[in-house]
């Protein structure tokens, strides 16, 4: 379907292995996503014909008014509802087609979630959150262990490892939830409202980290109601009553400042 | 007046010349309002007229040396004692716009609001990103750390303005949805809510003023 709203640049070939300006491939697609809840006359639309492609090292921040949308699509995104129509192609498996037994080995191995009140089992540590998801994907609990711990260590927060969650402080816990997000090989992370419950410059430090994974490689879908938070993004998409009505698009930052080019 | 009492105050670390200002002034603030070598000078006369500078000599190379006076450094003083005024906003264009948006025929104002809003969260985005830049340079350097610190609250004050623009676009948003969801059939000014789609070149939503 083509829409106004339509970016031009999203129009990227999505195919597997077609030759295109992106040889990277997106690590996530929302592809013409609908989600309607109810029917009739209460049917509601949340979402209306999303098109979205976020790529390895790609932040990508999702701003809107309440009910524009904003969590549907990150839950659908992530596997946690279906949409009404449209695919969701995360590492180049098709969830929305995908069996049930595919789909919860593709949340476990591919897909990290980030909640604004952090989620973490409060029974367990750090770094025994940090190991659930490898545990439950088979991987060996001292293995598992090894790869939480150096996951830790990776975003600096190897001190951390022994503590339960109710001995950190909000900002040190959904650190560590985005630790876990991204543990072993998954690369995708959805954080939805991540500083919510946050100050402000706890709330930056965690998007400070986000940022710093996705330098590093891994795909990012922050909801944020907050332009100061949704600005350490690469991009910066609108919704509004479940389309998206606009979107930033990242340029040489040093061009802001015309002294700064001369010289 | 700014660029006055910010000279004053690289003087009072001690002499110097017009171009150096001129350089420091720049590293300070990040070049975010350049200044030229003319409006430095222009400014350094005007400080020597009233007795604020003096010229004091040479350096090696020639360059002509200005040192703060006496009364210079109690002007300083009372600068940075006394706020800047907020009392007498500066005219700002989009609080104009917006203004003259309302019931404005053939503008929807939503589309003034969401291209407003674009511009602004991209700007706030680059500010973030110097401002990455910047604290990773703090982190690693020590040898222009105040420069460097100087230039991070320039930076972070830029964010805080452009975020607090997008606050304020989202309420005027918010707020004319509320008014137009309220306001009865015909009459009153407030803007229409329009459909969620972006407006087609020309397309006139906006309701004749009443």
């Amino acid at each position: 379907m083509s829409s106004p709203s339509r970016s031009p640049q999203q129009s990227q070939p999505n195919q597997p292995g077609q030759p295109g300006p992106h040889t990277v491939q997106p690590v996530l697609q929302l592809q013409n996503l609908t989600r309607v809840h109810g029917s009739g006359a209460t049917e509601v639309h949340a979402l209306r014909g999303i098109d979205l492609d976020v790529f390895p090292g790609e932040l990508v921040a999702v701003m809107g008014p309440s009910g524009s949308g904003k969590s549907t699509l990150l839950t659908i995104a992530g596997g946690l509802d279906t949409p009404s129509s449209g695919r969701v192609i995360v590492e180049n498996t098709d969830i929305t087609a995908a069996d049930r037994k595919t789909l919860a080995a593709l949340r476990r191995r591919s897909i990290g979630y980030v909640f604004q009140d952090y989620n973490l089992i409060p029974a367990l540590t750090a770094a025994e959150n940090v190991a659930l998801p490898r545990e439950l994907d088979g991987t060996s609990a001292r293995k598992a262990r090894r790869e939480a711990i150096a996951a830790l260590e990776e975003m600096d927060l190897g001190h951390l490892a022994d503590r339960f969650p109710d001995e950190m402080s909000g900002g040190q816990q959904q650190r560590v939830a985005i630790a876990r997000a991204l543990v072993g090989d998954r690369r995708l992370v959805l954080a939805d409202e991540p500083t919510g419950a946050l100050d402000s410059e706890t709330g930056e430090s965690v998007l400070a980290l986000l940022r710093a994974r996705c330098d590093a490689g891994a795909a990012g879908v922050l909801v944020t109601h907050e332009p100061r938070f949704a600005a350490w993004a690469d991009r910066v998409v609108f919704l509004r009553d479940g389309a998206v009505v606009d979107q930033t698009i990242r340029s040489d930052a040093d061009s802001l400042l015309t002294g700064r080019t001369a010289e | 007046m700014s660029i006055r009492h910010g000279l004053l105050a690289l003087l009072e670390r001690g002499p110097r010349y017009g171009s150096q200002l001129r350089t420091e002034f720049e590293s300070r603030t990040g070049s975010t309002w350049p200044l030229n070598v003319g409006q430095v000078y222009t400014t350094l006369s005007r400080l020597e007229r009233d007795g604020l500078v003096e010229q004091d000599g040479e350096d090696g190379a020639g360059h002509a040396l200005y040192t703060i006076t006496e009364a210079g450094r109690a002007e300083l003083k009372l600068w940075f004692e006394k706020p800047v005024d907020r009392t007498s906003p500066a005219r700002d264009e989009l609080a104009i716009k917006l203004a003259m948006a309302v019931g404005a025929p053939g503008v929807d104002i939503r589309d003034v609001i969401q291209s407003q809003r674009r511009h602004t969260v991209k700007a706030m985005q680059d500010y973030t990103r110097l401002k990455a830049q910047a604290l990773t340079a703090l982190e690693s350097g020590a040898e222009r750390e105040r420069d460097d610190v100087a230039w991070l609250l320039v930076l972070e004050q830029l964010i805080f303005q452009t975020e607090a623009e997008a606050r304020w676009l989202d309420h005027c948003e918010a707020r004319l949805i509320r008014l137009s969801a309220t306001a009865p059939r015909d009459g009153a000014p407030p803007a229409p809510a329009t459909p969620p789609r972006r407006a087609e070149p020309g397309r006139a939503v906006s309701r004749p003023g009443a």
